[in-house]
C-alpha cells in the first residue's frame, strides 16, 4: 500500500497534537475492538484476484446476452462508442464538481454545455448541474416548492402515474417537515378513468407532480390540470423522459414550472444502483430557490471567455440551514455522458431515436394486441412503453421468457394491486423487427406453458 | 466607515431612523461593506404585518455570501422599497438614503433604548472586519 506521509512527518504531525505515537489515536476505541481477529481467506495474487471477481461477474446477466422489454424508469438504448471513449479521458474521470472550481475550467464548460442542452431540449430558462437521478431530482423539486412559499404552504400532490420510486423517494426526502401533507392520487385506478388530480387542490398547495410520459407510457395533455393548479397558487412539476423530447412537445409548453427526468437514457448504462443522471429544470423566477448548484458563462479580467459556479449563494455551506437543500454534488460524469449523447446525436438524431422508439413499440403493440389472450389498452397516446394485460401471473411468464433469452416487462401488480396481471414493456431502437416478432411467439408460448 | 449620528444601530447590522412613530429601516455602510457587491435581495414582508423585534424581513446575497435583514424593533409595516430590486448597487452606493429597505409604524418607542447609538455602534464594529 502506497500512503504518501514519511515517517518524519508523521512524527511531525504527531508532535503537533502532542501524541507520543500513532497507536494513542486508537485510545477511544475499546481495547478488546481495537485489533479483532479478522476471518479473513488467504491473500490473492492480482492474477487469481481477477479470475475471481470475473466468476462473480459471469454470474450476472446483462442486456448484452438478454434482450430488454423492461422500462419503468430505466431504458435499454443504444450508447455510441464514442460516449465512453471521451467520458474515460482522464482529464474528466472524475464525478466529482471541483471545490476549487475555477482552476476546472473543463469540468465546468461541460456542465455549462450540458445545462444549455437540457434547457433547450426541455425549453425550461435553468437547469442545474444535476442530481443523483430521476429519483432525487423529483425530491428536490418538492424541496424548491417547500422553499419558494417559505414553508407557508404544505401540501404536496403526487399524481398516482408518478414512477412509484420518486413517489418514495419524495416521501423520505420530506419526512423531516413534520407538518407537510403529502397526497396521493387515488391509486384504485381504472385505467380508463381521467385523472383526478386536480380535486385535491386548495390554497395550501405547494406542488402537483405530473409525469408525462407518464410511469404507464401514456403521454397525456396536462395544459387544463397546469392552468387549474396555477389558478390555485401552485408550483407544478413534471417528470419526463429526456428521449420522448426528440418527437413530443417541450414541457415548458405546458406552462409547466419545475422539469425533471431520469437522464440515463442519454448515453448511461442499466446499472443496478446507478450512477444514473437526475435532470432538474426550471423557470426563471425559481432560480434562487432551487437546489444544486449552477455553472455559468462568463469572462475574466483580460476579456476571455471563463466558466464559474454561479449563484453560490443559495448553496447549503453558505446559507446553512436556510438553504433549500442540502445537496452539494451533483453527477459531473454522467452529466459529461449525456452531453455528449446528445452532441454526437444532434437535433435529427435524437429525433430519429425517438421515432425508431415510437414505431417500433407500436409495432409491438400491435403485434401482441394481436396474441390470443392478451391485449392492450388502445386508447391512449404512448411513447415506448405500453401496458399488456395477460391471462396468467406476470412473474411466470416472465420466467418463462427469461428462459427463453428475454428480460419481460414490469410488473404492474408490485406498485398498482388492482393491475393484476398486467404487464409494462418498453421497447427501444434497439430490439429488432425480427427480435419483437420471436418476443411476440414467445409470449404466447407463455400463456400456456 | 459611515455612521451618521441621528439613526439608532441593531447588533445585526440595521440601522433606524425614527420620524415621529414612523421608524425607516436599512443595513449599515458596514453590513454594506462587508457583504460586497449585492447581487440579490428579496423582502419577504407584506404591507400591515405585524412584526416582532427580530422578526425576519428578508434576505439579501452578493456574490459569495448571504445575510439575513431583521426588524430592529416591532411594529406594523406601512411600506417596503420595491424599487431596490430595479438597481442593486444603490445599498451598496448609498445605504442609508435611497437603499432604506422598509417602514414601519413603532409598537414601542421603549425598544429604541435597546438599540446603540451611532457611537456605540462605531466601536461594535471595530475588530470585526475580516
Amino acid at each position: 500500500m502506497f500512503i504518501p506521509h514519511t515517517d518524519f512527518e508523521r512524527k511531525e504531525m504527531l508532535a503537533a497534537i502532542g501524541k507520543k505515537n500513532f497507536m494513542e489515536l486508537f485510545l477511544d476505541v475499546p481495547e478488546q475492538f481495537r485489533f479483532p481477529d479478522l476471518d479473513l481467506p488467504a491473500a490473492l495474487t492480482e492474477m487469481e484476484a481477477l479470475e475471481l471477481a470475473k466468476e462473480y461477474s459471469d454470474e450476472n446477466n446483462s442486456t448484452d446476452e438478454l434482450v430488454c422489454f423492461l422500462g419503468a424508469g430505466a431504458y435499454d438504448h443504444y450508447i455510441p462508442s464514442v460516449v465512453d471513449s471521451l467520458l474515460r479521458r482522464g482529464e474528466f474521470f472524475t464525478a466529482y464538481t471541483p471545490y476549487q472550481p475555477e482552476i476546472s475550467q473543463g469540468t465546468l464548460q461541460a456542465i455549462f454545455e450540458y445545462q444549455s442542452l437540457i434547457t433547450n431540449l426541455t425549453g425550461m430558462d435553468v437547469c442545474n448541474a444535476s442530481h443523483y437521478d430521476g429519483a432525487t431530482a423529483a425530491a428536490e423539486a418538492c424541496l424548491t416548492a417547500y422553499h419558494n412559499f417559505r414553508g407557508s404552504k404544505k401540501k404536496f400532490i403526487l399524481s398516482n402515474a408518478l414512477h412509484p420510486q420518486y413517489r418514495a423517494t419524495i416521501k423520505t426526502y420530506m419526512s423531516g417537515y413534520s407538518d407537510v401533507e403529502i397526497i396521493q392520487e387515488d391509486v384504485s385506478n381504472d385505467l380508463q378513468n381521467k385523472s383526478s388530480i386536480t380535486s385535491y387542490l386548495d390554497k395550501n398547495t405547494a406542488l402537483v407532480f405530473f409525469q408525462n410520459p407518464d410511469f404507464f407510457g401514456r403521454v397525456n395533455d396536462l395544459s387544463s390540470q397546469i392552468h387549474i393548479a396555477h389558478e390555485f397558487g401552485s408550483l407544478t412539476a413534471m417528470a419526463i423522459n429526456p428521449i420522448s423530447l426528440g418527437i413530443f412537445k417541450p414541457p415548458s409548453e405546458y406552462g409547466i414550472d419545475i422539469v425533471v427526468g431520469e437522464g440515463q437514457t442519454l448515453g448511461i448504462p442499466l446499472s443496478f444502483g446507478g450512477p444514473y443522471l437526475g435532470i432538474f429544470a426550471t423557470k426563471k423566477e425559481l432560480v434562487r430557490k432551487i437546489s444544486g448548484r449552477i455553472v455559468g458563462e462568463t469572462i475574466d479580467q483580460s476579456g476571455k471567455r471563463g466558466y464559474v459556479l454561479t449563484l453560490t449563494a443559495r448553496e447549503q455551506h453558505i446559507r446553512r440551514e436556510n438553504a433549500t437543500s442540502n445537496i452539494c454534488t451533483n453527477q459531473g460524469l454522467m452529466a459529461l455522458a449525456s452531453c455528449i449523447y446528445l452532441s454526437i446525436l444532434g437535433k435529427n438524431g435524437l429525433r430519429q431515436v425517438a421515432e425508431l422508439c415510437y414505431h417500433k413499440a407500436h409495432y409491438a403493440a400491435n403485434q401482441i394486441n394481436s396474441l390470443k389472450d392478451f391485449s392492450i389498452d388502445q386508447k391512449s397516446t404512448f411513447f415506448n412503453e405500453f401496458i399488456v394485460k395477460c391471462p396468467r401471473p406476470v412473474n411466470e411468464i416472465n420466467s418463462y421468457l427469461f428462459d427463453h433469452g428475454f428480460i419481460g416487462g414490469y410488473e404492474l401488480e408490485k406498485d398498482y394491486p388492482d393491475l393484476k396481471n398486467h404487464m409494462l414493456i418498453a421497447i427501444t431502437e434497439k430490439i429488432s423487427k425480427d427480435l419483437i416478432d420471436q418476443f411476440c411467439s414467445t409470449l404466447q408460448e407463455a400463456a400456456n406453458a | 466607515m459611515n455612521t451618521p449620528v441621528d439613526l439608532k444601530y441593531s447588533e445585526s447590522d440595521e440601522w433606524v431612523r425614527v420620524d415621529g412613530d414612523i421608524a425607516t429601516i436599512g443595513i449599515t455602510d458596514f453590513a454594506q461593506e462587508q457583504l460586497n457587491d449585492i447581487v440579490f435581495i428579496e423582502l419577504i414582508i407584506t404591507k400591515d404585518e405585524l412584526l416582532k423585534k427580530d422578526d425576519k424581513l428578508g434576505d439579501i446575497e452578493s456574490a459569495k455570501s448571504h445575510a439575513e435583514i431583521l426588524s430592529p424593533i416591532s411594529g406594523k409595516v406601512i411600506d417596503t422599497n420595491t424599487t431596490l430590486s430595479d438597481d442593486l448597487s444603490i445599498i451598496n452606493k448609498d445605504p442609508f438614503g435611497q437603499g432604506w429597505m422598509c417602514k414601519i409604524q413603532i409598537l414601542d418607542k421603549n425598544e429604541l433604548n435597546n438599540l446603540m447609538d451611532a457611537s456605540a455602534y462605531q466601536k461594535y464594529c471595530e475588530g470585526r472586519e475580516h
